[in-house]
């Protein structure tokens, strides 16, 4: 691109950023016209986040070059600069809990003069923002008290109140109902009259069709396919999203056998926070069954309702037949539960302890009376699970963070079968890990399942859902489709994303 | 836009009372009903050298409760400020004496001097404490309780465990003047609370300690410099601190290698009961003020009543208990 035309909210040209030695994006141009609804979708790790830092100036580019408005981005350290240009609503809470309304709607913007702020002039500016948008709040709120959709419109006021006229909204409507998600887009849709400039950041496919003009799509660090909506029918842009793979799952493991088979976990009108009510779902004996969903869906509170983590509020968990005791960890580990938490850093591994630590912390009590743990019983167990799951490490005293991700997450497997248990939960049991350990962990799975165990799967991603005997995907808190083995990537992308 | 100035009227007449939450307002009625209490106990209580006399005990106290206020809004921890007590006033002693032989050091720099160096060495550890917080990124708690355990040994150090007397006039004035029959340093706390109370209210950078406290990945994204400011935060703190080992030392004409010893929980308990968030980004000076009143009476009242002497402190720990009980059920935020 030689001549950058003029009547740009936002421009990237050959954008590269890299996060130590990984490149995450690969030289990404897009331009946004002032007025233009754009949305970027991509699927997990297409680069969209790091896009988004770029052009709201937390993140400076290792080469190419950001323009906002027309002019070269601010200086990487001069936040006013870049707020006057653009805002970002994020999906964390930036508000301040304990200010009022009033004072985070004009945060770090007060009406002031010599550094005194004029409250009379914040409430009355905070009142006429609230007026403008309808928005039945007393300015003097404490902001902690606000919705999830208040709080959104209080961050979208604000960023207008900065004098932004380009917007970036990251995954606005994840934890909104529909209703709220109707009056976030009316609004949105007001502004853009006005000519307000809109980035869209979405998973949800459906809603970029309702609101937004244009869409690029990202895919591994590139920009795959840059259109106006209209022009860009749905499968084309799932096609786009998902590049030119293979199809199908490809796993064709071992064939189920015809016996009848033992209902191993049954779920039954199951209700779990806001959004979830009577669900239902079984895994038979001796089956891997997928949980499919975004972020938000509601899949992981599944897992965690079913792992005793997350306390339903009505419902039935069955344990082969036996309706298990809900909302305690040890009772529903007693019951047979054995739970891998996605995230193992954050919700698995205690870091500074040794792998034979890790692997033992559910069964402690069987390694000894009275609460003492008999070293012997301790090592002979640990051995026992290197063995069978192949964990790489010189032995079972080695510092667990001191193991390669794969091995780290065969000992979160190894921790959950450490109890024998008879269904076992994995969330995103295979995340960033590399492909031999993902084969590995596969193979885990596979032994568990010719155990008799039942096996329920919570991920977002093909290749963990390709081992699946069938998979269920949830949107919204509703199971909304049921595949076969034999699905085309295409179709599980576009029932996860929200399109049936 | 008429609609907004017809609901502004009746919101305005009680913006006071919002403002003025009743957590703020909680200790005001708990002070009344000791101050009863210590009428009974006894007749001399209530006599105005009796609460001048709390007044200026507490106002040493108060002092450091304004530092630690801001550090505590601004969502950090400072324990070393009971150090900085004891420290930058024996520095400046030391400094100021010229006689070797009471364990001064032979240089014998003035009583404004001496002052000066009170201030600078105030000003000096709160900027290490705020750059190895904020740049450093070390823990706020251990990082200041390592400064606590540092700086009172230095202050022992310095002139071996001694007690220093016979310092400079001028070195004394601000903890011995009166001002209109009232101490100077009931003036002093008394003018500091409401600066910094006016300051944390009104002046855009107290807004952006609160911001910080609350959620500093916000107030970040909203352009608030927070590093300059938590550092600036841990600076006007430890100055804070200078100031009252000045203020004490000049009360008791000496300045002593435990000053300011144990002051540091009296503080804390001082700014919590007063509704300071041990969380950040939330309570208000005039909170900490009646916080800090109730704990200056009630350790009159303790001091006059019949309680055994080695009872006292016991007496204190469960009032302060109670009165932390009391405040957690009155307001409205759970302490974490």
């Amino acid at each position: 691109m030689t001549a950058i035309a003029p009547g740009f909210a936002a421009e990237a040209h050959g954008v590269v950023k890299r996060f130590g030695p990984i490149e995450v994006l690969h030289g990404v141009d897009i331009a946004i016209p002032v007025g233009d609804a754009r949305a970027i979708v991509g699927r997990n790790g297409a680069g969209k986040s790091t896009l988004v830092s770029l052009l709201t100036g937390i993140h400076s580019p290792n080469a190419g070059e950001i323009r906002l408005a027309g002019q070269p981005a601010p200086a990487q350290g001069d936040r006013r600069a870049w707020r006057e240009r653009v805002a970002c609503v994020y999906q964390r809470w930036m508000v301040i809990p304990h200010l009022t309304v009033a004072e985070n709607l004009l945060l770090n913007n007060q009406p002031a003069r010599a550094g005194l702020v004029s409250w009379r002039s914040v409430r009355d500016r905070a009142m006429a923002a609230l007026a403008d948008w309808e928005l039945d709040v007393s300015p003097d709120l404490e902001a902690w008290r606000l919705t999830v959709e208040q709080r959104q419109i209080v961050e979208i006021a604000r960023a207008l109140l900065q004098g932004s006229r380009f917007i970036i909204l990251d995954e606005p409507t994840a934890e909104l109902e529909r209703k709220e998600v109707n009056r976030l887009f009316d609004r949105i849709r007001a502004l853009q009259d006005a000519g307000v400039t809109f980035l869209y950041i979405s998973h949800h496919l459906e809603e970029i069709y309702e609101i937004c003009r244009t869409v690029t799509v990202m895919r591994d660090g590139d920009v795959v396919a840059d259109a106006p909506l209209d022009e860009l029918p749905r499968d084309a842009l799932v096609a786009a999203m998902v590049g030119p793979g293979v199809a199908t799952g490809r796993r064709q493991s071992r064939p189920v056998s015809d016996a009848p088979v033992k209902t191993g976990l049954e779920i039954r009108d199951l209700a779990l926070g806001d959004d979830i009510e009577g669900f239902n779902l079984s895994v038979a004996a001796g089956e891997c069954v997928g949980l499919a969903g975004l972020a938000g869906s509601g899949k992981d509170r599944i897992a965690e309702a079913v792992a005793g983590l997350a306390v339903p509020k009505a419902g039935t968990i069955s344990i082969f037949g036996q309706p298990a005791p809900l909302g305690s960890v040890a009772a529903m580990r007693a019951a047979g539960v054995g739970y891998v938490a996605r995230d193992r850093h954050v919700r698995g591994l205690f870091p500074q302890m040794s792998v034979g630590e890790n692997l033992v912390t559910t069964i402690l009590e069987r390694l000894g009376r009275l609460g003492l743990i008999s070293s012997a019983k301790q090592a002979a167990t640990v051995n026992d699970q290197i063995r069978t799951l192949g964990i790489v490490a010189t032995s079972g005293e080695q510092r667990i963070s001191e193991l390669s991700g794969g091995n780290q997450q065969k000992a979160m497997v190894g921790r959950a079968l450490a109890s024998s248990p008879r269904v076992l939960v994995l969330d995103a049991p295979t995340q960033g890990v590399d492909v031999a350990s993902k084969e590995a962990l596969y193979g885990i799975i596979d032994a568990a399942k010719a155990r008799g165990m039942a096996v329920l799967l919570v991920s977002d991603d093909l290749d963990e859902l390709s081992i699946c005997d069938r998979v269920a995907v949830i949107f919204r808190g509703r199971i909304t489709r049921s595949f076969a083995r034999d699905w085309k990537e295409h179709d599980m992308v576009a029932a996860i994303e929200g399109l049936y | 836009m008429s609609s907004v100035s017809q609901n502004t009227a009746p919101m305005r007449r009680s913006s006071f009372a919002s403002r003025m939450k009743l957590r703020d307002l909680v200790l005001i009625p708990v002070i009344g009903l000791v101050m009863i209490i210590g009428s009974f106990v006894s007749p001399s209580f209530l006599l105005p050298e009796n609460l001048l006399n709390v007044l200026q005990q507490s106002s040493e106290l108060s002092i450091l409760v304004i530092a630690q206020s801001l550090i505590l809004i601004c969502g950090k921890f400072d324990l070393s400020l009971e150090s900085t007590v004891g420290l930058a006033p024996m520095l400046a002693a030391w400094l100021m004496i010229s006689d070797t032989s009471i364990g001064g050091s032979g240089i014998g720099i003035n009583g404004y001097a001496g002052i000066g160096v009170a201030l600078l060495t105030g000003l000096v550890v709160g900027l290490i404490n705020g750059l190895l917080v904020v740049k450093l990124r070390l823990n706020a708690f251990i990082t200041t309780l390592a400064m606590l355990i540092l700086l009172r040994g230095m202050t022992l150090g310095i002139t071996n465990g001694q007690t220093l007397f016979d310092l400079p006039e001028p070195f004394l004035y601000l903890g011995t003047a009166k001002w209109a029959g009232v101490p100077a340093s009931i003036w002093i706390a008394g003018v500091l609370f409401l600066l910094f109370g006016l300051f944390m209210r009104y002046h855009r950078t107290g807004r952006a300690i609160y911001a910080i406290g609350g959620n500093a990945e916000a107030a970040r994204v909203a352009g608030i410099p927070v590093e300059r400011i938590t550092i600036g935060v841990f600076v006007v703190g430890s100055l804070l601190a200078a100031l009252a080992g000045l203020l004490l030392t000049g009360r008791i004409a000496s300045v002593m290698a435990g000053q300011g010893q144990n002051m540091i929980f009296y503080v804390f308990a001082a700014a919590v009961i007063g509704g300071i968030s041990l969380n950040g980004g939330q309570g208000r000076m005039i909170g900490a003020l009646t916080g800090v009143l109730l704990l200056g009476l009630l350790q009159n009242v303790l001091t006059l009543s019949s309680v055994a002497a080695f009872w006292i402190d016991a007496c204190y720990g469960a009032i302060i208990l109670l009165a932390l009980i009391v405040t957690r059920l009155t307001g409205d935020a759970p302490q974490n």
